[in-house]
């Protein structure tokens, strides 16, 4: 693995041994005081975020320490970004600099494949590579949180294969869908899409997956149920008439939870839009899973580095 | 100034000689032999290829005034001559816009003194191409540049009120008004033809229906106001079904197809390289397939290159900020032989209508796009049909390279280009 920018690059055997490796991270880190591991001492690790985050950016700044490794974090504003740099000559930089790693987010789709493709061509002449990973590319895709559900959906039913997950919320705009979708799938589990026909991209029949537009309908026979954020201002895009009329038909609220099978849980990316997406009973519920994926998101991202960084172990 | 040319064959058919004397032909025939060969005469060995009439497009952007950095109006009429053209119509979204006499005038005077290719300023449709206030279509006809196109080209005429007008006011003026066929609304922020692929890569969709709606909408308004509407680069097989109706209700709409629209699809956006990024997007093998297919019928009437340089910072960034535009002057022919004439969808014939008579008409060029016959001007573009070449950018005539054939074999060669007698390129150089 040289790169990670999409979950597309990644076949089930390759996948497994993230999700492996992560948990086996999480076990060795288990009740440890000292939650320090040499792997990377000595290897750079630069986070290049051109858009907010704070559980993004510091759950792999976390990673990152924890695996020794040097970890510094660029954010847009306030770098030569805001004076009008290209993003070639910013990435070049950075690595020219002696970063082994560069966790990139950005607001438009694929410039993280724009940034390895740079990479490798500098690395072709100066023989030094530099890793990239996709941290989030506008719409398209955000890899490491389609892991880290994954690694939760593993800890909560014991496998993916053949289990029932819905995917529900503003899947048009979401890179978080299109990562989960893709992973999901490759892992052996059939996705439902639950979503109005406004919030789904054209061309999503051909995505592996099903659509529905029922949330009642699908919530009995579904393992667990993944909700998006919808942001509430995509109402003056008209892509649904009211944050009123969206909760009614798509929100999770207490009486949708009863319709799932018992225990079944239920994941949201974050940040959650209680009221909105998911009700705040929901949330708080015991099905709510919101916390074991942030933890889980340090171990996924300390076995990415680690696979990229210091090899994969076969 | 004489120019003999011998062994061509005229539409690809029989050989023969033709003599060219002060731009005009004179004679046609086997062994012909200048009155005074070898003095003031110039041979050009056709080699038995194919003669066309000189190639005329439509639609180019040589970025002069403003946009030197990607091509200036030298480098562009080279490339030009270089892919077989005598004629060019300079889209206006310049800087300045060509929207005044003024700027107009510059752009005609700039190419009559380079001399290698007749380049025809399109004038903006409305001032500053804002799609509020018509600019002065008159003056601009009636100037030295004899404007005989409007667009806002890059834009659409978004406003059916101002597009109505438009239509009406260019009617007694004997112009064409060419529509940027986008609706604006259906489009915001689109990066990708609205379909599996840009789903996959999470590009918001330029949906097909805001091409189809506008050609639609400007169709009824140019049959009431009984003016001449043509539509600019279709890329859609429902834009096809529009124009067909159209035109068997007696509309008077023409259409072009670009090269890229012939052959490319969005299956290109995979790895997220801008330089498959234009506008209208690529689309799907189905609406190649309906390009071609329209094409030959005549539904769409005419090829033509949207021909648009971009520097290399503007295209060396993230999908998203990266300018839409490809270059096309070089490889049109090359793209049209491929797609057209190869699998039998035109003959040399077809390719003279496509790429030289019927954009002349549209045009209103009186003197391009002729038949190849004595008394007509000698205006020619010199074809090897068995020639094959690979594409490489940087050794293309335009500043800049973003040609997205890179590295593509391409059947069919531009051996010569003849512009009123005058030998403007020959083999792959241009005369200077």
């Amino acid at each position: 693995m040289k790169h990670l920018l999409s979950v597309a690059d990644l076949d089930a055997a390759t996948a497994t041994g993230l999700l492996d490796t992560a948990s086996r991270l999480k076990e060795t880190l288990l009740g440890r005081e000292v939650r320090k591991l040499p792997t990377l001492r000595g290897r750079t690790v630069v986070t290049l975020f051109y858009e907010d985050s704070t559980r993004t950016r510091v759950s792999f700044e976390i990673a990152g320490k924890w695996m020794s490794a040097d970890t510094i974090n660029i954010s847009a504003k306030g770098s030569s970004v805001s004076k009008g740099e290209s993003l070639r000559d910013t990435s070049l930089t950075v690595s020219a600099m002696g970063a082994d790693c560069v966790i990139m987010r950005h607001p438009a789709s694929g410039a993280a494949h724009r940034v390895a493709g740079w990479q490798d061509k500098d690395a072709a002449v100066t023989g030094t590579h530099t890793s990239v990973i996709n941290a989030g590319d506008g719409t398209h895709e955000h890899p490491t949180q389609a892991l880290l559900d994954a690694a939760t959906l593993r800890d909560e039913l014991g496998a993916i294969a053949g289990r029932r997950i819905g995917i529900v919320g503003d899947v048009l705009h979401s890179r978080v869908a299109r990562s989960n979708v893709l992973l999901l799938s490759t892992l052996g589990a059939e996705v439902v899409l639950v979503a109005p026909p406004t919030l789904l991209p054209t061309g999503v029949a051909e995505w592996p997956c099903r659509v529905s537009h029922s949330l009642d309908a699908e919530l009995p026979a579904l393992d667990a149920v993944m909700m998006l954020r919808v942001q509430a201002e995509r109402m003056h895009g008209g892509f649904f008439p009211s944050a009123r009329e969206y909760a009614i038909a798509y929100g999770l609220n207490e009486n949708r939870l009863a319709l799932l099978p018992e225990g079944a849980p239920v994941l949201h990316p974050g940040p959650m839009v209680r009221g909105m997406e998911i009700a705040p009973a929901v949330a708080d519920s015991s099905n709510a899973k919101v916390l074991a994926q942030v933890r889980n998101g340090v171990h996924v991202r300390m076995a990415v580095l680690y696979h990229l960084l210091a090899g994969a172990p076969e | 100034m004489t120019l003999l040319i011998t062994n061509a064959k005229p539409y690809g058919e029989q050989a023969v000689d033709i003599l060219v004397e002060d731009g005009v032909i004179t004679e046609i025939g086997t062994d012909l032999v200048s009155d005074d060969a070898g003095v003031d005469t110039e041979v050009l060995d056709a080699g038995g290829h194919v003669l066309l009439p000189g190639l005329v497009d439509l639609h180019v952007h040589l970025r002069e005034p403003g946009g030197e950095e990607s091509e200036t109006i030298e480098t562009g009429v080279h490339a030009a001559a270089l892919g077989g053209f005598t004629a060019v119509f300079a889209m206006p979204n310049t800087d300045p816009v060509q929207d005044t006499a003024v700027v107009v005038e510059h752009v005609r005077r700039r190419g009559a003194e380079i001399g290698l290719c007749d380049v025809h300023p399109v004038g903006a449709v409305t001032v500053g191409r804002k799609g509020t206030q018509l600019a002065e279509l008159g003056t601009m006809a009636n100037s030295g540049a004899q404007v005989r196109m409007f667009s806002d080209d890059g834009s659409c005429v978004n406003d059916p009120l101002i597009m109505r007008r438009a239509l009406e006011y260019a009617s007694a003026l004997d112009v064409v008004i060419a529509q940027h066929a986008e609706d604006h609304r259906l489009t915001e922020g689109a990066q990708a033809h609205e379909g599996a692929v840009a789903a996959r890569l999470g590009l918001a969709g330029w949906p097909a229906t805001a091409e189809e709606t506008i050609v639609f909408r400007d169709c009824a308004l140019a049959r009431e106001a009984g003016a001449d509407l043509h539509v600019c680069h279709v890329s859609s097989v429902h834009t096809v079904a529009v124009l067909r109706n159209a035109k068997a209700q007696g509309i008077r709409v023409t259409a072009e197809v670009t090269p890229h629209h012939l052959l490319l699809t969005d299956g290109r956006l995979t790895g997220y390289d801008p330089v498959n990024k234009v506008n209208p997007p690529l689309r799907t093998g189905t609406d190649t397939q309906a390009m071609r297919e329209a094409l030959a019928e005549g539904v769409i009437d005419v090829v033509a290159t949207d021909h648009a340089p971009h520097a290399a910072q503007y295209k060396d960034a993230e999908w998203a900020a990266a300018r839409p535009g490809m270059l096309g002057l070089q490889t049109a022919l090359s793209v049209v032989v491929h797609t057209m004439v190869e699998p039998g969808l035109l003959d040399w014939r077809g390719v003279a209508r496509v790429l030289s008579e019927k954009p002349a008409e549209i045009g209103r060029l009186p003197d391009q796009g002729r038949p190849i016959a004595v008394g007509e001007p000698g205006t020619f573009c010199l074809v090897d049909p068995d020639a094959q070449w690979t594409v490489r950018g940087a050794g293309l005539a335009s500043k800049a390279a973003n040609t997205p054939y890179e590295g593509m074999r391409l059947p069919g060669a531009v051996v010569a280009t003849v512009l009123r007698g005058r030998v403007t390129a020959r083999d792959g150089k241009v005369a200077v």
